[in-house]
């Protein structure tokens, strides 16, 4: 089980520490942060030491770093740390002699009571009946409940035949959905993901936007990059948010683009080309272009950029999935309603 | 003044766990940092007086910053008696901190931890269920070993506690008195079984993990509750469930029978007609082992990938094999998770996917790399679509790969191409497209991946029949170009290993002469295996073709007319012949016939010291290290101009001279003992063809009794030396016997019969080159003065 935690800053130093067994010299974390030198971000997120395993995860630049002596299911420790919440105080709570006590950061309220003005506010919201929820499509159903008493709800699809492959919250009871595909539950208080979910391969998503793009190279130092991004398909909503991210070979020095919509910017040290566009307008595709000088030398045959697409279409499901009803039981009030469906690009990538 | 600096003492001794890099940082960080000791000093004073104080509110502020400072990593140990009074505190928080500090410095001060116990105790029989169970966490974190009896009636009195959250605290106390009193076993076995018979989901996780820690050898104590494990598992909470899910799985290994069983002996029941066709594997599973791959088939849908995963073990470990394809979606569904989770996950598919293919395949896609993936998610990723490789989707995860070549990210591309060679390994139809492909990638401008591709091409002709010429002659010339020293080894030893077949007669010692020249620059690997290769490869000219080659080129070297040394090479091919066909006694009969070709007298011992000389530094290269650059250099300064001092070279090495041969120059010789012993056996005659018997061969690198020049190594010229008969072989048994051929400086197969019992059975051994070699040691001081003759 784990041993000990260690939470280390950017600067690689441990600023914080949590022994759960006996106390383990904070020397350990050596072996992590040579790691870390070594590969850059890019660690393995086990690392076996001679007495220790560290079993690591970084988050905005700050590395947990779990300690265990014995043979342990590393996602056990990977899934925990992710659920660790930045308070030292909560730590203790969550963990007894290693092994996860309460995880749930509903119930770690209970137990750890916020500040004085934050609990008021919070009463007040709960106290209230309002129910909103937000659709992350193509990935999951994100729930965001503030009913008071213990409502027992159901939802239900009018396509449930889309789902190929589910995973749930652990307050959704499996055997309804298993006999009757609906989502029968009682909530947690706040935010919380219901259920994610993969369509199956027969039901053919369509890509809701599509990149042209050429580069073409001029003379052996100077190539042309021309990248027009058009919607496709979105039932007459507006594509927002695109955001270009175009992973350049080492070998290109720079980038004197021209855009007629949004904004780029090319890091010279990490060769990406982010180009912010916004939202697509129908009447002038977003297009940029211009010239590219690459470093002398290089072969020119091997530059093949990949470009990661970000975007997000609000109430549109791409999947197709729809909500039909949700019913509240057990409770007598009338709660507020409402879906937002809103479509996002995954991880969207594509070769040139 | 006395206290102050014990205090710097302290502080002193917690910094000494600390890293030392991390020292000035630190000191740099604090912001008392110039007078850094001494108002630590005064602010643990200051702390003190909080703690002393009869306000709760200061009491909270210093707790909060002790455990800031233990949180921190610096020692807060002093304050041990301050804090400790506080335990009798009735603020709650107040109450909350200082457990936090106990369970940290309880076990460095045992005896004022002592102090604090009653205190624990009165909490025991508190009312609020969550301040029992809190004082019972941290009554059994203490790591005081004088305590446990105290400990002991604690998890007793709790296990049969009202709240459900108690029971659970007292199950997780049980591996923490264990680990601290070992024999304490027995007794905490019997509450370990207690709570297993709870039926409460929040405490069988826990009770669950007790038995895993403390007495996972302990079957029987499941047996009882299996059934109720199976049923609750569902609403257990998702770490109890994983814990579960890994002991039960343990359970199912050991107590079922397994149920790909009879898949594996599809092959005998195919043959047996009477085999109950019907009977399907899922069928004569035991209800209970049904039971539970049928409880724990929703926890795949769980959201906690540890959950997935152990559930996708037991799968993997437990369930027949037609019911792997569930637990493939959901560790699939799992890539989508964070980086970390994907890497393990990776990690366990690779291992799953290398035995079970058909698992995996449907989801292909999902193991394509992407550029933004890390590289030890790519390397994953790479290993899962060879495993992968069929001969349906084997074009489809080429063109795949084909795009990874001309990633950026160069140790990627290296895993790529060695990827691309396993594929050409498992999958013959593409294996001359995948060679082809290879071949083209030693154009590609970028050195790293000529590296790998030579690398790859190596192994894939090491193990495939392809006829390699072409390939390596296109190797062979790009040794100029190609720095990396793995890779340079590679070719040369492609080249010594295939120096034999004929094309390459004029490539290789050119190679090797050029390879000599820049020796001492070579890589430790790059010089073993041009050692070896040169031994090989003039082993081979000499032994094939005679001094053939290599005069040749010497004569070409040295400046003689280009007439002369091609005449003089035809010459020698009509002399090689007849070195094949008349050869008796190696040694003098090569000597007779090339001194006839030649023209030249000469004496017999001149030329058989030459041949000495060279057989040594070759030898000697091997054998010792000294002067390995000279030593090379000067081989083939030998090979070049051994030819004017004396025109005949005999073509034998190893063993053609006996150490009776009078020695006119005062060279002193010594044939000494191989030092590297081949112990790998080759298999002679298999155990079906030879109708029960067999017979594997190995070369022993000694000379044989009967004549020294037997190294234990037929064809015409050859001749052997059988081993006494075997009078009775018991089955089963094997015996080893010395059987003495002498190859006569061929290469040519050794034929001869096997008389037994059971029949007569024709083998052939074939000797490699380097097994013709004899191994010789001379001084440094001959060799150098040999040498400078060579170079006049």
């Amino acid at each position: 089980m784990i041993h000990s935690l260690f939470i280390i800053n950017s600067q690689g130093d441990v600023f914080l520490e949590k022994h759960w067994r006996s106390v383990i010299s904070r020397s350990v974390c050596d072996y992590y942060l040579e790691a870390q030198r070594a590969n850059g971000n890019d660690i393995n997120p086990v690392i076996a030491t001679p007495h220790h395993y560290l079993i690591s995860i970084q988050r905005g630049g700050v590395s947990f770093v779990a300690v265990c002596m014995e043979e342990i299911p590393p996602l056990f420790v990977i899934e925990f740390l992710h659920r660790v919440v930045d308070t030292f105080q909560l730590l203790d709570e969550m963990l007894d002699n290693g092994f996860p006590l309460a995880t749930e950061s509903n119930i770690l309220k209970e137990l750890i009571k916020p500040p004085n003005i934050l609990r008021t506010i919070a009463n007040t919201v709960t106290g209230k009946t309002k129910l909103v929820k937000g659709i992350d499509m193509l990935d999951s159903i994100d729930c965001c409940i503030k009913l008071s008493g213990m409502p027992d709800l159901t939802l239900s699809f009018i396509n449930p035949r889309l789902f190929d492959d589910v995973s749930f919250h652990p307050c959704v009871r499996f055997k309804r959905w298993e006999a009757e595909r609906l989502l029968s539950f009682i909530p947690p208080d706040g935010n919380f993901r219901l259920i994610s979910y993969h369509i199956s391969s027969q039901s053919v998503v369509a890509i809701p936007i599509y990149v042209r793009h050429n580069l073409s190279i001029k003379t052996g130092e100077q190539a042309r990059l021309d990248l027009t991004v058009g919607p496709k398909q979105t039932l007459g909503r507006t594509v927002e948010g695109v955001k270009l991210e175009v992973l350049m070979p080492k070998c290109i020095l720079n980038c004197v683009l021209t855009a007629n919509q949004g904004k780029y910017n090319f890091d010279p040290v990490s060769k990406i080309l982010h180009w912010d566009i916004g939202k697509i307008d129908f009447t002038k595709l977003p297009n940029i272009r211009g010239s590219v000088s690459i470093a002398s030398g290089s072969n020119t045959a091997e530059i093949n950029p990949s470009i990661n697409v970000h975007f997000t279409i609000s109430q549109l499901a791409v999947s197709g999935l729809k909500v039909n009803r949700l019913d509240m039981y057990g409770e007598k009030y009338k709660p507020f309603k409402g879906v937002k469906y809103i479509t996002k690009a995954g991880r969207f990538q594509i070769r040139m | 003044m006395l206290s102050s600096s014990s205090h710097n003492m302290s502080n002193n001794s917690s910094y000494s766990n600390d890293r030392g890099s991390s020292f000035e940082a630190e000191y740099a960080v604090d912001p008392a940092s110039g007078g850094f000791f001494h108002t630590d000093f005064k602010k643990h004073d200051d702390l003190k007086e909080m703690l002393d104080s009869n306000k709760d509110s200061l009491k909270l502020e210093a707790m909060k910053r002790i455990i800031g400072m233990v949180a921190k990593g610096r020692d807060a140990s002093i304050l041990f008696p301050a804090v400790v009074k506080n335990v009798v505190s009735k603020n709650i928080e107040v109450k909350k901190l200082v457990y936090v500090y106990l369970e940290r410095y309880a076990e460095e001060q045992q005896d004022l931890a002592l102090l604090s116990i009653s205190t624990f105790q009165r909490a025991l029989k508190e009312p609020n269920q969550l301040i029992r169970a809190g004082a019972l966490r941290v009554l059994s974190s203490v790591r005081v070993k004088m305590i446990s009896p105290i400990v002991m009636l604690a998890i007793k009195d709790a296990s049969s506690d009202m709240s459900p959250y108690v029971r659970k605290t007292a199950a997780h106390a049980i591996p923490k008195l264990y680990s601290l009193d070992p024999e304490l076993k027995y007794e905490l076995i019997t509450i370990i079984q207690k709570l297993l018979a709870d039926k409460t989901v929040l405490v069988i996780g826990s009770a669950v993990m007790a038995f895993t820690e403390v007495c996972p050898e302990r079957v029987d104590l499941i047996h009882q509750v299996y059934r109720k494990l199976c049923a609750l598992l569902v609403d257990v909470d998702e770490w109890g469930q994983v814990t579960i899910v890994n002991m039960l799985t343990r359970y199912a290994r050991s107590q079922f029978v397994n149920p790909n069983l009879h898949e594996d002996d599809s092959d005998r029941e195919f043959y047996d007609s009477n085999s109950d066709t019907s009977e399907k594997p899922a069928a004569s599973l035991d209800p209970d082992h049904r039971l539970l791959l049928r409880s724990t088939r929703p926890l795949l849908q769980s959201r906690n990938a540890a959950v997935v995963m152990a559930v996708a073990q037991l799968y993997h470990h437990a369930s027949p094999k037609s019911e792997n394809p569930l637990a493939a979606k959901a560790l699939v569904r799992l890539l989508r998770s964070h980086i970390e989770v994907q890497s393990v996950v990776l990690n366990a598919i690779a291992s799953i996917s290398a035995k079970n293919k058909g698992m995996f395949e449907p989801y292909l896609k999902s193991f394509f790399v992407r550029t933004s993936d890390p590289t030890n998610i790519k390397l994953l990723k790479l290993e899962i679509l060879t495993n992968l490789t069929t001969d349906s989707n084997v074009s489809v995860i080429l063109r795949e790969l084909q795009t990874y070549i001309s990633n950026s990210d160069k140790y990627f591309v290296a895993a790529t191409i060695q990827a691309i060679g396993r594929c050409a390994c498992s999958i013959s139809e593409v294996t001359d497209s995948c060679l082809n492909g290879l071949v083209s990638l030693l154009s590609n401008r970028d050195e790293a991946v000529v590296a790998e591709s030579v690398i790859v091409i190596k192994r894939l002709l090491q193990t495939q029949a392809a006829d390699p010429k072409e390939i390596i002659t296109h190797m062979a010339r790009l040794l100029d170009s190609i720095t990396v020293a793995q890779a340079r080894a590679a070719i040369l030893w492609l080249l010594g290993e295939h120096s034999q077949k004929v094309i390459l007669y004029c490539i290789a010692p050119d190679i090797l002469r050029k390879m000599a020249k820049t020796f001492s620059e070579e890589d430790k690997k790059g010089k073993d295996v041009f050692l070896w290769e040169s031994e090989a490869s003039s082993a081979a000219d000499s032994s094939s073709s005679g001094s053939s080659s290599s005069e040749s080129t010497s004569e070409a070297s040295s400046g003689s007319e280009e007439e002369s040394s091609e005449e003089e090479s035809s010459e020698e091919e009509e002399c090689e012949k007849k070195d094949y066909s008349s050869c008796e006694d190696s040694e003098s009969s090569f000597d007779e016939s090339s001194s006839e070709d030649n023209n030249t007298p000469v004496k017999k011992i001149n030329s058989s010291q030459q041949d000495k000389t060279k057989v040594e530094k070759v030898s000697n290269n091997i054998n010792s290290n000294v002067d390995n650059k000279k030593s090379n250099l000067d081989l083939l300064l030998d090979l070049c101009d051994i030819n004017n001092e004396a025109p005949v070279m005999t073509p034998s090495l190893g063993g053609f001279f006996t150490p009776s041969t009078p020695i006119e120059t005062p060279l002193t010789m010594q044939i000494v003992q191989s030092t590297f012993i081949n112990t790998k056996s080759v298999e002679l005659i298999n155990r079906i063809n030879g109708k029960g018997l067999s017979a594997t061969y190995r070369f022993t690198r000694s000379p044989h009794l009967y004549s020294p020049s037997m190294t234990n190594n037929l064809a015409i010229g050859m001749s052997i030396h059988d081993f006494a008969c075997i009078s009775k072989l018991p089955p089963n048994c094997s015996l080893p016997a010395t059987l003495g051929i002498d190859f006569n400086d061929t290469t040519q197969p050794a034929n001869f019969e096997i008389v037994s019992s059971l029949g007569n059975f024709n083998v052939c051994i074939k000797p490699k080159v380097g097994e013709l070699l004899r191994p010789v040691k001379m001084p440094t001081s001959l060799f150098i003065e040999s040498s400078l003759d060579f170079v006049e």
